[in-house]
C-alpha cells in the first residue's frame, strides 16, 4: 500500500470509528447523565467514579483492561465472538475503546445541561396534560439539545484522537485497525517519512476544526430557537 | 362540581392538616408565608404526594392515599398558573399557549384559541419569545396556556405576587372576567394579599400554621371578628356590595348599599354596576348618637351583633347594617366607656377615603 493510500485509509477508518462511537455512545451517555443528574440511588458515587475512570487512568491501562475482558482468550470475548461480534484486533474494538474513552466527556457535558433545566418547567408541562415521554420530548430535550451537541462533538473529537487504549486493544494493522493517530505514530517511526506525517497531521486538523465549526453552527441555531429570537 | 380536599402532610418542622371544599366561583386560600398554602395547591395538582388524605373533584377521585390512589398530574386536567409563570423558554408565546391543547380531554368544552387570545389581550404577543415579555404579560400567557388545555378547574398560586401595583391592576380585570364570564371555571386561588382575596374570592379559606382557621362565603368570613388576627389588624375588614347610582362633577359618587347611601371619591365603575367595597375595620368609628358636623358624610345606623375583645388593647365589634355585616376595630377602653354590648343600636362612621372602591370592584 502506498504511503498516500495508507493515510487515506487511516482517515477513513478513523472517521468510521468516530461516527460509530458517537452514534452508539450518545443515547447511553444521555441515559447515564440523566440518572446522575436526576436520580438518587445507592452506589451513585460509584457509578460516577466508574464513568470518569477512563479520564484519569492511563489510556494504555484502559486498553489493557479491555483486552483482559474482551480479548480472544477471555471468556466474554469468546462468547461475543461466538455470536459473531469480534472486538479485539478488529475495528469494532476501536469503536468500543473510543466509546469508553469519550464517555466521561459526553456524560459530563450532558449532565451539566440536564442539571441546568428547571424541573419546574417539566412540572408545568405535566399540569398541562403532557405524559412523561412528551414532557421529555417537548420540553427537556429541546432545552438540553445544546449540551447533547457539545457532548457529542467532544466524544467525536476524542474518538478521532484516541490512541493509547485503541492501539493496546486492537493493535495497529494498516487497513484494519490503523486509525489516523496510529498511522501518524507509525510514520514517525520511519526515517524520512516526515512528509507523510505532515499530511496526516493536516488531515487531523481539518477534521477537528470542521467538527468544532459544525457544532458551533448547530449550537447557534439551537440557541436561537430556544431564545425564540 | 365541588373540589373536596383533605390533606395531611408532615414536614420536618410542622404538620399540615387541611380540609376544605371549593365550589363554583373563586375559592381563595389565604394565609401568611409558610402557612402551607403552596403545599395544599401542589397536593391538589398532584405535584406533591401528601402523607394522607384525599382530593376529589366532583365524582373523580384525584387522590386517596389510604386507598392507594394517586392520579399523576398529567391526568388530572387542572390548569395550574404558577407564581413564576413557568413559560417554556424555547417556544414562542403562541406555541406556549397551544402546548396543552393536544392533551385536552376529548369532547371537553372550553375556550378556543381566539377566545382566549382576545380575553387576555395577547394578540400582539403571539410571535414573541417569553423572555422578552414583562411580568404581567408572562402571567397572562401562563393563564391562557392553562385555559387552552381545557381544564376542569384552575389552580392559581399567588399569580400576582411577583408583580408590582400597576401590573396587578393589569391582570385583575382578566381574572374577574374569567370569574364572571361564560366559562364558569371553578378557581382555587392561593394568596397572601388580602386586597386580591377581597376583590376576587367568592369563598374564603383562612389557614394558619397548617390548619384551617375559618372558611365560608367571603362576605361572612371577612366580617367575622375571629378573622381579624388571621388577616392582620390593619387588613381586616368587611367586604360589602354596593350599586353605583351616580357620579357628581366634583368626583364624588353615590353608591347604594342595603343600609343606605354612601358618598365616595374615586369610583370609576359605570353607573348601574355592582362593586365590592372593602371597609377596613380600623377605619370604622362608632358613635352612640347620630353624629353632626363631621367631615365624613358616610354614617350608617348599625346594630351591634357581638363584641370580641382581642389579645391586646383592641376589640373587634361585629355590626349589622341593613343586610350587610361590618366590622369595627376599636379599643377595649372605648368598649368599656361606651358600654357597648350585643343588641345595642349605634352609628358607624366610615372614613370616606378608605372605603375606596378603586382597588376593588367587579
Amino acid at each position: 500500500m502506498s504511503a498516500d493510500a495508507t493515510a487515506w485509509e487511516a482517515l477513513r477508518l478513523s472517521l468510521w470509528v468516530a461516527c460509530w462511537a458517537t452514534l452508539l455512545a450518545v443515547p447511553l451517555a444521555l441515559w447515564i447523565a440523566w440518572i446522575l443528574a436526576r436520580k438518587e440511588f445507592w452506589g451513585k458515587s460509584l457509578l460516577n467514579a466508574l464513568v470518569h475512570l477512563p479520564l484519569v487512568l492511563p489510556p494504555v491501562v484502559t486498553g489493557y483492561v479491555l483486552l483482559i475482558i474482551f480479548g480472544r482468550t477471555a471468556p466474554l470475548g469468546q462468547a461475543l465472538e461466538a455470536i459473531g461480534l469480534r472486538l479485539a484486533f478488529h475495528w469494532s474494538g476501536a469503536v468500543l475503546a473510543a466509546i469508553i474513552m469519550g464517555f466521561p466527556l459526553m456524560v459530563r457535558a450532558m449532565r451539566l445541561a440536564i442539571e441546568a433545566v428547571d424541573p419546574k418547567l417539566e412540572e408545568a408541562a405535566a399540569t398541562l396534560g403532557a405524559p412523561r415521554t412528551a414532557v421529555f420530548a417537548r420540553v427537556t430535550l429541546p432545552l438540553i439539545a445544546p449540551g447533547i451537541l457539545a457532548g457529542s462533538v467532544m466524544g467525536f473529537a476524542k474518538a478521532m484522537g484516541e490512541f493509547g487504549a485503541t492501539i493496546t486493544f486492537v493493535a495497529n494493522i494498516p487497513g484494519q485497525t490503523q486509525t489516523l493517530p496510529s498511522a501518524i505514530w507509525t510514520a514517525l517511526q520511519i526515517p524520512g517519512a516526515e512528509g507523510q506525517v505532515v499530511g496526516m497531521v493536516l488531515m487531523a486538523c481539518v477534521v477537528a476544526i470542521g467538527a468544532v465549526l459544525l457544532s458551533e453552527t448547530l449550537a447557534r441555531r439551537v440557541a436561537k430557537r430556544i431564545a425564540g429570537a | 362540581m365541588t373540589l373536596d380536599v383533605h390533606i395531611k402532610h408532615r414536614f420536618a418542622d410542622f404538620a399540615l392538616d387541611i380540609a376544605f371544599q371549593a365550589g363554583p366561583g373563586i375559592t381563595a386560600i389565604f394565609g401568611r408565608s409558610g402557612a402551607g398554602k403552596t403545599t395544599v395547591i401542589n397536593a391538589v395538582a398532584g405535584l406533591l404526594r401528601p402523607d394522607a388524605g384525599h382530593v376529589r373533584l366532583g365524582e373523580t377521585v384525584l387522590s386517596d392515599i389510604v386507598q392507594g390512589v394517586f392520579m399523576p398530574p398529567a391526568q388530572r386536567h387542572l390548569g395550574y398558573v404558577f407564581q413564576d409563570a413557568r413559560l417554556f423558554p424555547h417556544l414562542s408565546v403562541a406555541d406556549n399557549l397551544t402546548f396543552g391543547v393536544r392533551y385536552a380531554r376529548a369532547g371537553s368544552k372550553g375556550a378556543d384559541f381566539d377566545d382566549v387570545v382576545s380575553l387576555l389581550g395577547l394578540e400582539k404577543l403571539l410571535t414573541r419569545s417569553p423572555n422578552t415579555l414583562s411580568g404581567g404579560e408572562k402571567q397572562r400567557v401562563a393563564l391562557g396556556r392553562a385555559l387552552l388545555a381545557k381544564p376542569r378547574m384552575l389552580l392559581m398560586d399567588e399569580p400576582l405576587a411577583n408583580l408590582d401595583g400597576p401590573r396587578k391592576q393589569e391582570i385583575l380585570p382578566y381574572l374577574e372576567r374569567l370569574r364572571d364570564g361564560p366559562m364558569q371555571l371553578p378557581i382555587l386561588y392561593v394568596s397572601h394579599a388580602v386586597d386580591e382575596v377581597a376583590r376576587l374570592a367568592d369563598t374564603l379559606v383562612l389557614i394558619q400554621e397548617g390548619r384551617v382557621r375559618a372558611q365560608g362565603p367571603l362576605f361572612d368570613v371577612m366580617a367575622d371578628p375571629a378573622a381579624v388576627p388571621l388577616l392582620g389588624v390593619r387588613e381586616a375588614g368587611a367586604v360589602i356590595e354596593a350599586d353605583v347610582e351616580s357620579h357628581a362633577e366634583d368626583g364624588i359618587s353615590t353608591l347604594s348599599i342595603s343600609a343606605g347611601k354612601l358618598e365616595l371619591p374615586g369610583v370609576h365603575a359605570a353607573v348601574g354596576t355592582r362593586v365590592r367595597l372593602r371597609v377596613l375595620a380600623q377605619d370604622v368609628i362608632l358613635s352612640l348618637d347620630r353624629p353632626d358636623g363631621l367631615s365624613s358624610v358616610n354614617v350608617l345606623p348599625v346594630l351591634i351583633e357581638g363584641v370580641h375583645p382581642g389579645d391586646g388593647p383592641g376589640a373587634a365589634i361585629a355590626l349589622r347594617a341593613g343586610d350587610d355585616r361590618l366590622l369595627a376595630r376599636i379599643t377595649a377602653r372605648a368598649v368599656k366607656d361606651m358600654r357597648l354590648h350585643a343588641g345595642m343600636h349605634c352609628y358607624a362612621i366610615l372614613k370616606a377615603t378608605t372605603v375606596a372602591p378603586g382597588s376593588i370592584g367587579r
